[in-house]
């Protein structure tokens, strides 16, 4: 667990802060918070999400297709997950097994953590297909697994998609809280850049900027699609 | 008010009036007008405009093209040197207030009493003070036949006694203009009579303008001084309700008639 | 017998932290509770902005909105921590840093709840504000708001989790907050004792409590529109309505209808 020094401790007294924002400095420092960004944000994001779509239909299933009590420990398990902190499990995992790669506690963490969203996405979208269709297969003797596989699952999923797209955006915008277990991603970086030289203005608007551009026009690509989505029915 | 009203001019005036959705042209080049006082029913089926024109009116909907004058004075746009401009929102509040509507919906405010809806808008709106506003909205529940229902909810009331303190909500702002959308059709037919023998009340104890989208036709026939039929966004036929119901000139008029009076 | 050994020995040594730690939890529901008193606050301003007419109003809540959307909570805890000072606004307290980028960026969140609940509040409502000529503020203020206050519940109770949670990250400027004292607790104990048993159930618990009293927010909101039962009727111990949660775990919602018995 790390605490910050407060910047003022942390200058020599007597230095001047000069001024308050050098591009050189900027320009300097742009390539390795970027590369961070890829190299770790991204890809946690991209495996997060993954995890977080499949682990999220397995949950809607369970809870769907278990007996009463099972069904009701699966949903009360995901709602534990759910409501309490990412930090938290990123902090239980990162301590309880030493032995892990922090990156692969980010993987999981993340990735059950939003899979427990995806579920209630999941569960609305298979609500959502009329009662019409699951009769249809039973009176064509459809088996379980194919009438989930083929009928229920493709009419399921199309609400899904969009969903799905914001919440890769949320987890994007949650991956700095794998700097309270020493992964190196992007805001870390901008951060180690700016202790090690006490500017943290360009380091840290950087970050931001980057976080800014990646999500805000993704989020509206998104929106476009649930409108298209939504005429298609 | 600033202009005195001038008891010869129209009360409300349509000149070239346009409205598009889109690309949908419900309303083109309408001109009518409507006196001081007159009453006139807009009929026809349903996409014909009718409503519309009770929305432009409103300020409910933008007008796309033409002018509509209230008293005179331009609703929403004025000519200015060959220009179609907009009206200040300050001209456009201070004809507005002179124009009521009744909902199909009622659209009574859910968070306040019955008593609250009614005095809301003349105190903010106009200005009254509570005590003027509370006595008049008293003598208005009585007139509409809901004296004792002054602190209940809206929820609480039946559809048709909704409709009721929506009528005595519009008439509490003393409107010269009254429009009423199609104000029965979403009540049990049992109740209609009573919100419309409200109605005829108000047309024979007041001098108030009153333009009428409904189906009921023997509501029409009774207050009306003028029936309008409308289809395509036109007038097809226009008279005296005795003429319209009666002996209908134009064959869609004809049509629509003996449609809807088939199932009267 | 060697683990149980272990689990007892931990909850002795529980019981020595227990200051630490209660203090500690105290901190992150001051914390948590004030910076959600920023975030309303926040959210409300931004929110009607955005909601409004005026295109100098919503360009600019717009652009703040995305901002501290598009923007990462680390990102903005560092900027109020490390940059705000070199404007010359240096924060003395970290709670007070913590409590600024918490109701920025779930501020921003909210505003969006805020203004979709505005255009959720039912289109007769609008109209008849227009009908009855009101002006923006006393539309919002007196019919709109208190409508779409019921509707925005469920959303900031879901807000209000992600705030707390989010909370978890602010002892990195150097408070110590329950987050801080559960790795104190560690260093004794062990990663499973003091973050998943203590630590995970504790802030479980305290994300129940928060839920649970915004349901009972929404209920009264509800009521007072005149839809479902009085706050009392849902806490009693023998309610005549069920509350059913509407998918598990996110705030029930209490079935809908109208006020049995019709209260005013």
């Amino acid at each position: 667990m790390m605490t910050l020094t407060p910047l003022a401790t942390a200058q020599p007294s007597g230095e001047s802060t000069g001024n308050i924002w050098d591009w050189d400095f900027a320009l300097e420092i742009f390539p390795e918070i970027l590369t961070a960004f890829i190299q770790v944000t991204l890809l946690v994001t991209v495996v997060g999400t993954a995890i977080a779509a499949v682990i999220g239909l397995v949950i809607a299933i369970l809870i769907r297709v278990l007996p009463s009590p099972l069904a009701f420990i699966v949903r009360w398990a995901a709602n534990f997950i759910r409501m309490t902190p990412i930090v938290v499990q990123l902090l239980v995992l990162y301590y309880g097994f030493t032995w892990m790669d922090p990156l692969l506690i980010g993987f999981i963490v993340f990735g059950v953590h939003y899979a427990t969203y995806m579920s209630e996405v999941y569960r609305a979208g298979i609500d959502s297909v009329p009662k019409g269709q699951w009769e249809a297969t039973k009176a064509l003797s459809m088996s379980a697994g194919r009438t989930w596989r083929r009928v229920v699952i493709p009419q399921a999923l199309r609400s899904t998609i969009p969903s799905l797209g914001n919440y890769a955006i949320s987890m994007f915008k949650d991956t700095p809280f794998l700097f309270v277990i020493s992964v190196a991603e992007m805001v870390s970086v901008a951060q180690d850049l700016g202790a090690q030289t006490f500017r943290y203005t360009e380091a840290i608007t950087i970050a931001g900027l980057i976080f800014l551009a990646a999500s805000y026009p993704t989020a509206l690509l998104i929106n476009r699609l649930e409108k298209r989505l939504a005429y298609a029915n | 008010m600033p202009t005195p009203i001038d008891p010869e001019a129209p009360v409300i005036e349509f000149v070239d009036v346009e409205k598009r959705f889109g690309s949908n042209t419900v309303l083109k080049d309408l001109n009518f007008s409507v006196r001081r006082g007159e009453r006139v029913t807009l009929i026809g089926p349903s996409g014909s405009g009718k409503t519309t024109i009770l929305r432009l009116v409103m300020t409910l909907e933008e007008l796309t093209g033409g002018y509509i004058f209230v008293d005179g004075e331009p609703l929403t746009h004025r000519e200015k040197d060959g220009k179609r401009i907009a009206v200040s929102a300050k001209e456009q509040k201070h004809l507005r207030t002179r124009i009521g509507m009744v909902f199909q919906q009622f659209n009574l405010f859910p968070n306040m009493t019955v008593l609250e809806n009614i005095i809301e808008a003349p105190i903010h709106v106009l200005g009254q003070s509570k005590a003027e506003a509370t006595a008049k909205a008293h003598s208005l529940l009585e007139q509409v036949g809901l004296p004792d229902k002054a602190d209940q909810h809206p929820m609480s009331l039946s559809g048709g006694q909704q409709q009721r303190v929506a009528i005595a909500r519009a008439l509490a702002m003393d409107p010269e203009i009254l429009l009423l959308d199609e104000v029965t059709s979403a009540l049990d037919p049992e109740v209609v009579g009573d919100v419309l023998n409200i109605l005829r009340q108000v047309a024979d104890t007041t001098n108030v303008t009153m333009l009428i989208v409904t189906h009921e036709m023997s509501f029409a026939r009774d207050v009306s001084h003028k029936v309008m039929m409308f289809d395509g966004g036109r007038v097809v036929e226009e008279g005296s309700p005795e003429k319209i119901f009666s002996d209908p000139s134009h064959a869609r008029t004809k049509q629509f008639l003996s449609a809807v009076l088939r199932d009267a | 017998m060697d683990w149980l050994d272990q689990q007892q020995q931990y909850f002795e040594t529980l019981q020595n932290f227990g200051p630490r730690l209660w203090d500690g939890f105290l901190l992150t529901v001051q914390l948590t509770l004030v910076g959600a008193i920023l975030a309303f606050v926040i959210a409300v301003v931004l929110g009607l902005m955005a909601g409004s007419p005026s295109l100098w109003l919503r360009g600019p809540a717009r652009v703040i909105i995305e901002f501290f959307r598009g923007t990462s909570l680390l990102v903005q805890l560092f900027w109020v921590y490390y940059v705000l000072p070199l404007f010359g606004l240096t924060l003395e307290s970290s709670f007070t840093v913590g409590v600024i980028a918490l109701g920025l960026n779930y501020g921003a969140y909210g505003a969006e709840a805020v203004r979709a609940s505005l255009t959720s509040v039912s289109t007769g409502q609008w109209e008849a504000t227009v009908a009855l000529s009101m002006s923006w503020p006393h539309k919002i203020r007196r019919i709109i708001f208190p409508q779409a206050w019921a509707l925005m519940i469920p959303s900031l109770a879901n807000l209000l989790v992600h705030l707390l949670k989010g909370s978890a990250i602010v002892y990195i400027v150097g408070l110590n907050d329950f987050n801080f004292e559960l790795d104190q607790l560690r260093r004794v104990t062990d990663a499973w004792f003091a973050y998943a048993f203590v630590g995970l159930i504790g802030y479980f618990l305290f994300a129940l409590l928060l839920t649970r009293i915004m349901l009972l927010l929404e209920v009264r909101a509800k009521h007072k529109l005149g839809q479902g039962p009085t706050l009392r009727e849902v806490l009693s111990p023998t309610p005549k309505m069920p509350i059913v949660a509407a998918h598990p775990g996110s705030a029930p919602s209490v079935p809908g209808g109208k006020a049995s018995g019709g209260q005013g």
